[in-house]
């Protein structure tokens, strides 16, 4: 009986492709450098945001007519800094991929050009040098995400995320228009006139940015582009994209609608929260039942942005309910949050990319084994998925847990709302760190551990060093949050301090050694729990030599075959199969497309030749949401090209009705 | 904290070592009484412990450093959550380095460790087991945390000495609806989380139906000491924690007197064996479910946790 699994597209063998031998060594070396050097200044650039006096810059020329502006303050700072950061273990990264990859000179140019435009992006203090810097950034990151333009699957996610990200800025644009009529153009002047703007103005203005910028961080249901360019672009790409540039859209939501127009009403935290906890959930179903190793990744990145918003929306909750100091916990979760996804989310993709580099493979179904072979690349990885895990001693433990004392410590008996809205979202935070640690255990034991499911699994070498040095940066960086959330301690209240709206100072809450929250009893130490627990593993390790005396000289024997002898790899569980059972349970959700194909032997009815199986979970929500607005619009559009019928009069027609209307308009 | 209570933590540490196979052999020899058997005896798990603990060290082909350390990162978190949790006393010193979400991230982090070595030695067992394992892993962990939740609203925090101490000062929260749901709810994912019927059958020697034991098939000798002492150190911890969130009477405050310290031994141990004996006797009359109804039970938890949180949200919220 054979049995052939089609779970994922195939993903081509990288060295497939003809290319010249070895690279452009020094171009790439150059590419990373300089990436890394502008990182380095982004993240000094961050630091004097939120340490130093608020700085404003304005350069007259840059922009026709209004000048670009810039402001610098701890807020724009924090995520100027994180960009910086993954910046800088990217560029070290790149040095190494670059070459071995063979990237061309093109992207290479674009790589620090999408690193620049990330940090201008929080230092624009106006909406058109905003608008300008967005744009950039959205620009750069699409010719990245072309890299390999070779290949069908990168052109079909390009123009997917070309079109997603404009849909996003037009929102945007138009948000932000509406909001600079009525408020002025720079961000500063829309503060000191938010409060006097009317009700439909600031609505009309949070739901298009909620839909703009909830498409850049990858919420649902605006999330399609994510799980396409992630896994399509070059990995040092993915994980600017998925470390930093996402960060953007939490940035976004931040800046206009919980800074600038804040406090809103009560609906407006609901409605964060709500988007929030459906992304957090559908993304962790999806990443628990991916099986190609950067998509999980990319899934996984919607949920944590789920998270982050849910977090957000709690903290907007709260402060519109009258619980600042508890709304200043949740913000807190959320900046935490954001900060220590950066940190393992790089970590991850860089490690992604250092098996599709060694392997050509991102299909988990072919990988197994690495830990043998590329031993630091799996402890790295190892690291970042314990990360993403949430549990103790993970990057994102502290963040997670802060949320969790956000909610439970919301103010009883306030308001129904409330009393709903807290529960709830206990529930679709425990799920989610639930399946998200399925997912993480799925990408790590599958992909690393065990024995190797194909040639190229088989013949993977460790990636070269400064690779390696790329992700041992953004590994140290996953350990201080997993230890000492403490470093981030003033940080984070120099950017509370600027949120009035959203719980003002952190007054009290004190990221020390030992975590504890501000007028409430509850407390932990990430530093101390990881020391107790390696002294407790160790303890455990002398308890069990106890005996010792007794023993044989230890042995290697092979695995247990149920008395056969030769278990073959083809025999072990795959992603797909590991994840079945939890497929199973959420199976209405996640809908599966399951064939199963039996041919039976020709002489026989009873004898079966051959199984096929075939299952592929295809994203529901693009199924049943895009597929019916994609149909709207070409039906429309069909409609319209009757007015297209080819005659020049017609057209000049066209453009003198239209000149008419616009002076009609402007009298 | 005074010197007594850290005395009183590190008998609770010895206490869960030496006590958990005393435990599961309890709960063996209930089992087999009610079956009519004659039974190993209390101490039988003990004899096959250092039975194992003599035999040869055993390294299956093939795996790597996650095999080998697997079980000491299960005897090692649940130790350390043996130190931090109230069992005989409240002020732990390590009392304000984790709370409840700390100690179900350590009792998971335990799991996880497991079930990296199911996958690691690369059978088909091994897979099945961990795949398995892990499912039921990521049903159980939000409905503790909801549990844990429910528990923390009322006192206002999810630190367990400040919980139970609630619980001693004010006796009457447990009947709340929100508590009693909690209870079901907890107990439902304990056993769950132990492996033990309806969910997983301990003792059973076809492959195809198991859970936990698929997953550490292959260990054997000192290796598997330590598994099989570490899950039943799971089990008394966890039993010894539900005894004291909804039954705290007997044990010894924050700063104990060596009575209050050898009172709360005795009220605990009673406690655990109360408990253990229920467990052993419940699980005579029923029998495994199937493992795809499985999630069914642990959604019925959810829902049931959901409630809690729900109900004690909103009966904290009508008196204040």
């Amino acid at each position: 009986v054979t049995t052939a699994v089609h779970t994922s597209p195939a993903v081509p063998v990288s060295g497939a492709r003809p290319r010249r031998q070895d690279g452009l060594p020094f171009e790439a070396a150059l590419c990373g450098g300089v990436t890394a050097v502008l990182g380095a200044m982004g993240l000094a650039l961050g630091l004097i945001g939120i340490f130093g006096e608020p700085r404003h810059l304005r350069i007259g020329w840059l922009l026709p007519l209004i000048g670009a502006t810039f402001d610098l303050d701890p807020l724009g700072g924090l995520f100027i800094s994180a960009t910086g950061a993954v910046s800088i273990a990217v560029g070290i990264y790149a040095i190494g991929y670059a070459k071995r990859e063979h990237w061309a000179r093109f992207p290479m140019v674009m790589l620090p050009l999408f690193v620049v435009a990330m940090i201008l992006v929080p230092a624009a203090g106006s909406v058109a040098t905003f608008l300008l810097a967005w744009e950039l950034m959205a620009a750069a990151s699409l010719f990245l995400v072309l890299t390999e333009h070779r290949r069908d699957a990168v052109r079909s996610a390009g123009a997917f995320y070309a079109i997603m990200t404009q849909l996003g800025f037009a929102a945007i644009l138009i948000a932000l228009v509406v909001l600079a009529a009525a408020g002025g153009e720079t961000f500063a002047g829309i503060a000191a006139r938010a409060p006097g703007l009317t009700s439909g103005t600031r609505t009309t203005v949070f739901l298009l940015t909620l839909m703009g910028f909830g498409s850049k961080a990858g919420l649902l249901p605006l999330h399609a582009w994510l799980p396409r360019a992630h896994p399509e672009a070059p990995s040092p790409v993915s994980a600017l994209m998925s470390a930093a540039m996402v960060n953007m859209g939490i940035y976004g939501i931040i800046r206009i609608d919980l800074q600038l127009l804040g406090p809103g009403p009560h609906w407006w935290g609901l409605t964060l929260m709500v988007f929030g906890a459906v992304s957090a959930i559908f993304g962790v179903l999806q990443a628990s039942v991916a099986t190609d190793l950067k998509q999980l990744l990319a899934y996984s990145t919607t949920e944590n942005m789920g998270l982050v918003t849910l977090a957000l929306g709690t903290a907007a909750l709260l402060s519109s309910s009258g619980a600042p100091t508890v709304a200043a916990i949740a913000m807190t979760a959320a900046l935490l949050l954001l900060l220590s996804h950066a940190a393992f989310k790089t970590l991850a993709f860089l490690c992604a990319g250092s098996v599709l580099a060694a392997t050509g493979l991102r299909d988990l179904d072919k990988l197994g084994g690495l830990a043998r072979r590329m031993p630091a690349t799996t402890v790295m990885f190892g690291i970042g998925a314990l990360g993403a895990s949430g549990l103790p001693l993970g990057a994102a433990f502290a963040g997670e847990w802060l949320l969790f004392q956000s909610l439970i410590h919301a103010p009883h008996g306030a308001n129904t709302v409330l009393a709903l809205a807290m529960p709830l979202s206990v529930g679709a935070v425990a799920l989610t760190s639930g399946i998200g640690i399925l997912a993480m255990v799925k990408a790590f034991g599958v992909g690393f551990l065990a024995r190797p499911r194909s040639a190229a699994a088989e013949a993977a070498r460790e990636a070269p060093a400064t690779m390696l040095a790329g992700m041992t940066l953004a590994a140290a960086a996953c350990m201080v949050f997993a230890v000492a959330p403490v470093v981030f301690g003033p940080t984070l209240a120099r950017v509370l301090a600027v949120l009035p709206t959203v719980g003002g100072s952190a007054e009290g809450l004190r990221l020390g050694s030992v975590l504890r929250l501000p007028g409430f009893d509850g407390s932990i130490s990430p530093g101390v729990l990881a020391a107790a627990l390696v002294i407790a593993v160790m303890l455990s390790l002398v308890v069990a030599r106890w005996g010792t005396r007794h023993r044989p000289p230890a042995v290697v024997t092979p695995l247990w075959a149920c008395g056969a002898d030769g278990l073959s790899p083809r025999m072990q569980y795959t992603a797909t199969s590991f994840a079945e059972p939890l497929q199973r349970v959420f199976d209405d959700i996640l809908r599966p497309d399951t064939d199963v194909e039996v041919t039976h032997f020709a002489e026989s009815r009873y004898l079966v030749e051959k199984v096929t199986y075939r299952t592929r979970t295809d994203d529901p929500v693009e199924q049943r949401f895009y597929i019916p607005v994609v149909r709207a619009v070409t039906t429309w559009a069909q409609w319209v090209r009757r007015a297209h019928n080819g005659s020049i009069h017609v057209y000049l027609s066209y453009g003198a009705l239209g000149m008419l209307i616009v002076l009609l308009v402007a009298r | 904290m005074s010197a007594l209570s850290v005395v009183a933590a590190a008998l609770q540490v010895v206490g869960v070592l030496a006590g958990a196979p005393m435990v599961v052999g309890g709960m063996r020899q209930v089992r087999a009484r009610l079956e009519g058997r004659a039974g190993g005896g209390i101490g039988q798990p003990w004899r096959d412990l250092r039975k194992q603990l003599r035999k040869q060290q055993i390294t299956p082909a093939g795996t790597t450093l996650v095999f080998a350390l697997a079980p000491a990162v299960v005897a090692g978190s649940t130790l350390l959550i043996a130190a931090i949790v109230p069992i005989i006393a409240l002020g732990s010193p390590l009392d304000p380095v984790a709370d409840l979400f700390g100690v179900v991230g350590l009792l998971f982090l335990g799991t996880v460790a497991l079930t990296l070595a199911g996958l690691d030695t690369g059978t088909a067992f091994g897979g099945m087991g961990s795949s398995r394992e892990i499912t039921i892993a990521a049903l159980v962990e939000p409905t503790i945390l909801l549990a844990v939740f429910a528990l923390s609203v009322p006192g206002h925090s999810a630190n367990l000495a400040a919980i139970v101490s609630g619980t001693v000062r004010n006796p009457g929260q447990v009947l709340t609806p929100g508590s009693l749901l909690a209870l079901v709810a907890l107990i439902i994912v304990i056993i769950a989380e132990a492996g033990r019927l309806p969910v997983d059958n301990p003792t059973t020697h076809l492959e195809l139906t198991m859970i936990h034991e698929a997953m550490v098939l292959e260990y054997a000798g000192p290796k598997l000491a330590l598994v099989e002492w570490a899950s039943a150190m799971r089990l008394t911890v966890m039993l010894a924690l539900i005894a004291n969130l909804f039954l705290p009477w007997g044990i010894a405050g924050a700063h104990p007197t060596v009575f209050e310290v050898l009172l709360g031994i005795v009220a605990v141990t009673v406690k655990v064996v109360v408990l253990a004996s229920l467990l052993a006797a419940g699980e005579v009359f029923i029998a495994k479910l199937r493992l795809f109804r499985v999630p069914e039970l642990l959604a019925g938890s959810f829902l049931l946790a959901l409630l809690a949180v729900t109900a004690s949200y909103f009966l904290a919220a009508a008196p204040s």
